[in-house]
């Protein structure tokens, strides 16, 4: 066949695929007139992403939600809505914040509500992304794990000490419940950009593309002029993708969509996925006109070995806090010495008083209004006010509440050294201390080569009727 | 020499999260202040390292001619959500960089 022949065969049998993504982060909202105009400009596919671990460990550490149910359900049923009635599926990644199983549980329970109240029928696939601490061991036994910068090699005593541990997915399970003829899909953790690469990806669409267009569209309508007013269509075809905005009057330019890939990584030209790695450094961002843009040139590079990234959360003490507000000039004029002392009393006085050892606590002491958000960077140190916010971290719930009491006296009266009168500071209520309850920090950066791309993850398929 | 900050030429100085254990932070310029600064070799790791009392070598610099931005990661000092971490989204951590003083482009207005 000449080459010829073989490049206008090609044109005439171009393929693409659209994909609707309506906002960042399902239960943030957005009008609906811009999921009717996305269908209407033709979406072959809904794809909205429900986590991330932007807003900390806790979230991971309990499997609880960081997303109002309210609004998780609200955007639920929009889109559910419509993409039956449009016969497209609908894509959900990282359930209930975390990704953990509970999480997609708990969208699972949302989708079968709306489904009865709705008069829906469609398949839904659930699928779980929880590891365990004990398959884990296996794997680093068989030197299957290796560490993210700035990690250190991982160790068993760290996996058993994480609370819940998830993989992220690459879109190799997704893909798989749209081939068993899921209509609906609730993934737990999976990467920001699985959800399009399996509808891409299946269609035969090429992987540097795919993996671009979904890395930029992933926090919708961000890669637009107006992050608030709506999300996205994604199409992506034999020789790149366009980004077209769902609210007419917001813009992607070629600025907004190339800056998107600076948004929260690292690196602003490469993004290791599962199988390979996209490499952005000689995409080209074309105006199409005022508000669309076309990208071409994304290349994706296959790995030596697929790997699966982990995150756990480890529940690392409990914690109780207390605010006081400082407005005397004077200790203001020498709050370093002021915390210095109350720092050198409190530790002194939990020693005597509790008999607390002192590496089984910790405190911090910050200065909102002086340099809490900065600390040693920051440049400015004049203030009128300061909120001194106390909290300490123990092994128990009952030590951490009885060491804030043990500060109470100091944060309430500490004169500066040597002065004359004690002064009492301003507290906000009573009583002073708030337990703040289990505190966790994410302890694994690492990744691990599965079997196989859907080993690690399971799926469920079920048939909701109530049509 | 004539100053400026970089705060005072950038179109937008962010700082963000890069996942639980990186900061990164992006300064979009337009195309005349990215050269001017590029040629004024200022943004190195040991400045970034001085500015953030971080490690240099953990310092990764990248420029991006596309945006005229340049992009700066490194390790997050403190654990996400530590006890001693008080920016858990990262989001207030460009402030140190804006400061930083950048040799006057010559012939240029601020």
């Amino acid at each position: 066949m000449s080459e010829q022949h073989t490049a206008s065969a090609r044109h005439t049998h171009r393929s693409r695929v659209r994909i609707l993504v309506p906002t960042g982060m399902l239960g943030g909202g957005f009008p609906p007139e811009t999921i009717t105009r996305g269908i209407e400009l033709g979406a072959d596919a809904i794809a909205v992403d429900a986590g991330s671990t932007d807003s900390g460990p806790f979230y991971l550490g309990t499997g609880q939600a960081k997303t109002a149910a309210a609004q998780v359900e609200h955007d639920l049923r929009v889109l559910l809505c419509a993409a039956v009635k449009a016969s497209i599926p609908l894509l959900v990644g990282s359930c209930g914040t975390s990704g953990t199983d509970s999480g997609v549980d708990w969208i699972a329970g949302m989708a079968r509500r709306i489904a009865a109240e709705e008069h829906l029928a469609f398949t839904l696939a659930r699928i779980y992304s929880e590891q365990s601490a004990d398959d884990l061991v296996a794997a680093l036994t068989d030197d299957r794990i290796r560490p993210l910068a700035p990690a250190r090699p991982l160790t068993e005593a760290t996996l058993k000490s994480c609370s819940h541990i998830v993989g992220l997915m690459g879109h190799e399970p997704i893909s798989a419940a749209l081939r068993s003829g899921a209509d609906v899909v609730l993934a737990g953790r999976a990467t920001d950009t699985a959800l399009v690469a399996a509808i891409a990806l299946d269609r035969g669409l090429p992987a540097g593309p795919t993996w671009h267009g979904a890395k930029t569209v992933e926090c919708g309508g961000l890669c637009t002029t107006n992050p608030i007013a709506g999300g996205v269509l994604l199409e992506i075809d034999d020789t790149g993708f366009t980004v077209t905005p769902l609210d007419t009057s917001a813009a992607c330019t070629p600025r907004t969509i190339a800056a998107h890939m600076l948004y929260e990584n690292a690196n602003p030209f490469e993004l290791r996925e599962p199988p390979g790695t996209l490499d952005t450094s000689d995409a080209t961002y074309r105006a199409l006109d005022s508000r669309v843009v076309r990208v071409e040139g994304s290349v994706f590079e296959s790995a030596e070995t697929y790997t699966i990234k982990l995150e756990g959360s480890a529940l690392v003490g409990y914690e109780t806090i207390t605010v006081a507000g400082i407005r005397d000039p004077a200790v203001l004029s020498n709050i370093e010495a002021w915390t210095e002392f109350l720092t050198t009393l409190i530790a002194d006085r939990v020693s005597t008083a509790l008999g607390v050892a002192g590496d089984t606590y910790d405190f911090d002491v910050s200065r909102y209004g002086y340099d809490a958000v900065l600390g040693a960077l920051e440049p400015e140190h004049s203030s009128h006010e300061i909120g001194i916010l106390f909290r300490v971290r123990a092994g128990d719930q009952a030590t951490a509440t009885a060491i804030a009491k043990v500060a109470n006296p100091l944060l309430l009266h500490l004169p500066l050294p040597g002065a004359q009168s004690m002064p009492s500071f301003a507290f906000p209520f009573s009583p002073a201390e708030i337990e703040r309850g289990p505190a966790y920090e994410f302890v694994l950066n690492h990744t691990v080569a599965p079997a196989t791309p859907t080993s690690m993850f399971r799926t469920e398929i079920t048939t909701i009727d109530h049509a | 020499m004539p100053e400026v900050t970089l705060g005072e030429i950038a179109d937008l100085i962010r700082a963000k999260n890069a996942g639980p254990f990186w900061i990164t932070l992006d300064v979009f310029l337009d195309a005349e202040h990215y050269e001017a600064v590029d040629r004024t070799e200022v943004l190195t790791p040991d400045t970034v390292g001085r500015l953030y009392n971080v490690d240099p070598d953990t310092v990764r610099i990248f420029r991006v001619p596309t945006v005229s931005a340049i992009k700066i990661s490194f390790p997050r000092p403190a654990s996400q959500g530590s006890l001693h971490d008080h920016d858990m989204h990262g989001g207030q951590q460009e402030v140190p960089l804006a400061g930083l003083a950048i040799p006057r482009p010559e012939g240029r207005d601020p």
